[in-house]
């Protein structure tokens, strides 16, 4: 299949335009984050404004439009830079951990034997802590902030590219068209380069758009456990932490303060399944079996 | 099969050895005064004590090698150090916490496994007729749907407006009666002890309890086993052998039910056992939300609080249950799945 036969067919599967759609938005609200919310102190806009010193949240007024969340952090505010967090976060990790599983499965598949069992078994005791775990016992020890988080993430999360990269390469090396190659003297490098990797990565492509949805997920998770980004830091996971102690309203009035939950959630849940409908309809059409 | 199981079992003792140097590698990124409460097993023994002296006691500036050594010695032992958090040894704090996470993981595996097959296979049986669009929606939603965003609006609706289930294990009340003599702690599952004490006040309020957190578990898990059993289940439907049962006449029913579905199941064998691993740490958020004191909890808490000994502590511990877990489901997949035992 061509890359425009692949377009194609991605822009007329309505669930993934929807997906676009959603990234779309969220790109924009991103680019355009100083317009749409102008930071106070320009060198550092990713700090969320306080406004005022109290703790208790604040129903969204003119003044602060999604209303307050404890500590009198703005929603508004929060949300519309923490797109910028969740992108960074998002692509950031994704391509170096897939840039990482890549080469680790293609070497494995590609010269096999002890270079293939060394490799698969380190893979093996990366994925024997629970990822979650994993990221929260590293962001812990290397300390608090966002480069922390993301180093954390790339380290635990290669593994499920290295795996599936080395059984899509085993499939691709003994094709004819790599022996011919072989015969006409290419060099291994050019070889995994052109022939190789070039025909197997439409499923690591797929598998790398949903890791983004995720990936944001466990950052903000993460800052959620209070782990992850500093205290004030524009971040989706965080700005839900603030409102976890607000949860359950005040008697007579239990969803009293449901802004602090709803809008960071809608904008972490909505992030993640635009990413995972784009690679569902990949998925799709890549795989005639399930059609 | 005997060589694969052989195979499997040679393999584990380096899979083991690999995540002692992991482990042991995140501690080493430490500063020796950090790296301290990993080796002490009672706070008395630094209380008013030369750091420089304890650090040079415990040779935390020996090379790597003559430190792993000692390190390992000490896990052997089942000694991970003192929890600064929970105020006493780790391994003491682990095991405490033990029984409650394990019914936990326990009663979200039966739903998600059986209701996720049974959702998959019934959207494989409705292929693209309204049904299998609606559960595949549904799917896509609960699988980008973060547990801990899920978990507070379970909270926010069935305790906040409802007030049906409560955060916690157990209410202040029910809490004392289990701590009584009369009640017999056979197991420490408070559901399991429950029955067998013929206890229906502490039943219906362990169940109380315990169910928002294994819905929580179960959502995201479900849109997973659901996913590779519908796919699975359509690419078995589509094989020889069922036209031909199908053309003999055999009952549609019987057709979906015995010549697919066994058959289909094989692959969700495969994904089951890494994914009820996975909920080990789904089970760090969960319990944090629901203030459920299991060892999610514990771990959340020592992150927070930078109780080092504690987490390493809690991250051996569960790479050494994923570990045994996972041989358990590989040779069980051997069993299952003839193919599998040749190679």
């Amino acid at each position: 299949m061509t890359w425009k036969e692949l377009l194609k067919r991605l822009f007329t599967n309505k669930l993934s335009v929807f997906g676009f759609a959603i990234i779309l938005i969220f790109a924009i609200v991103a680019i355009a984050a100083p317009w749409i919310a102008p930071p106070a102190d320009p060198d550092d806009p990713y700090l969320i404004p306080r406004r005022g010193w109290q703790t208790r949240p604040t129903a969204p007024s003119e003044d602060a439009l999604f209303g307050t969340t404890e500590g009198s952090y703005d929603i508004f505010y929060g949300m519309v830079w923490g797109t910028r967090t969740a992108f960074r976060i998002g692509l950031t990790v994704v391509f170096f951990g897939s840039l990482l599983g890549v080469s680790i499965g293609t070497i494995a598949a590609f010269y096999g034997g002890k270079v293939d069992e060394i490799l698969m078994r380190v893979t093996d005791v990366f994925m024997s802590i629970p990822f979650l775990v994993a990221a929260m016992v590293l962001t812990t020890i290397l300390g608090r902030g966002l480069g922390n988080v993301m180093i954390a993430l790339i380290t635990f999360g290669w593994m499920g590219t290295a795996r599936l990269t080395r059984s899509q390469v085993l499939e691709i090396k003994n094709e004819e068209f790599v022996q011919a190659a072989e015969a006409l003297g290419a060099n291994d490098f050019r070889i995994i380069l052109r022939h190789v990797l070039i025909n197997s990565i439409y499923p690591v492509l797929i598998q790398g758009c949903m890791r983004i949805g995720s990936m944001v997920i466990t950052a903000s998770a993460l800052s959620f456990l209070g782990v992850g980004a500093p205290e004030g830091y524009a971040d989706w996971g965080q700005m839900i932490s603030f409102a976890r102690n607000w949860i359950v309203g005040t008697s007579g009035n239990p969803l009293e303060f449901w802004y602090t939950i709803v809008f960071p959630g809608t904008a972490i849940l909505f992030f993640s399944l635009s990413w995972n409908l784009i690679g569902d309809a990949f998925r799709d059409i890549l795989d005639p079996k399930l059609q | 099969m005997i060589n694969y199981i052989t195979r499997r079992l040679i393999i584990l003792p380096f899979i083991v050895f690999g995540v002692t140097i992991l482990v042991f590698g995140m501690l080493m990124m430490l500063s020796p005064y950090q790296r301290l409460s990993t080796y002490v097993s009672d706070p008395k023994q630094v209380k008013g004590q030369n750091m420089d002296a304890m650090v040079e006691k415990h040779g935390l500036n020996d090379p790597f090698y003559q430190q792993y050594g000692r390190w390992i010695k000490g896990i052997m032992k089942g000694d991970f150090g003192w929890s600064e958090s929970a105020g006493q040894p780790v391994s003491e704090a682990i095991m405490s916490r033990f029984p409650a996470t394990l019914e936990l993981v326990l009663f979200a595996i039966v739903p998600v496994v059986l209701g996720g097959i049974w959702l998959g296979v019934f959207s494989a049986v409705k292929h693209n007729q309204a049904w299998d669009h609606i559960i595949r929606v549904l799917a896509t939603v609960g699988w980008s749907f973060p547990t801990f965003v899920f978990a507070l609006l379970m909270l926010m609706i069935f305790y906040g407006v409802l007030g049906w289930l409560p955060p916690g294990r157990l209410t202040q009340a029910a809490a004392e009666v289990v701590r009584s003599a009369e009640f017999v702690r056979y197991t420490g599952l408070n559901v399991v002890d429950a029955i067998l004490n013929g206890n229906f006040y502490i039943l219906w309020d362990s169940i109380r309890h315990i169910i928002a957190p294994i819905i929580t578990l179960s959502v995201i898990r479900w849109a997973y086993i659901l996913r590779i059993t519908r796919s699975s289940m359509l690419e078995t439907l589509g094989k020889d052998y069922i036209r031909t049962a199908r053309s003999k006449g055999v009952e549609e029913s019987v057709v979906v039910n015995k010549h697919a579905r066994r058959n289909a199941l094989i692959p969700v064998v495969t994904v089951a056992g890494p994914m009820i691993l996975a909920m080990l740490g789904g089970v760090v958020l969960t319990e944090t939300i629901f203030n459920y004191r299991g060892i999610g909890q514990f771990a959340a808490q020592a992150a927070q609080q930078l109780d080092y000994a504690a987490i390493l502590g809690v991250a051996m511990y569960f790479s050494f249950l994923l570990i045994l877990t996972n041989l358990i489901v590989d040779v069980s997949y051997a069993v299952i799945d003839p193919r599998i035992r040749l190679e």
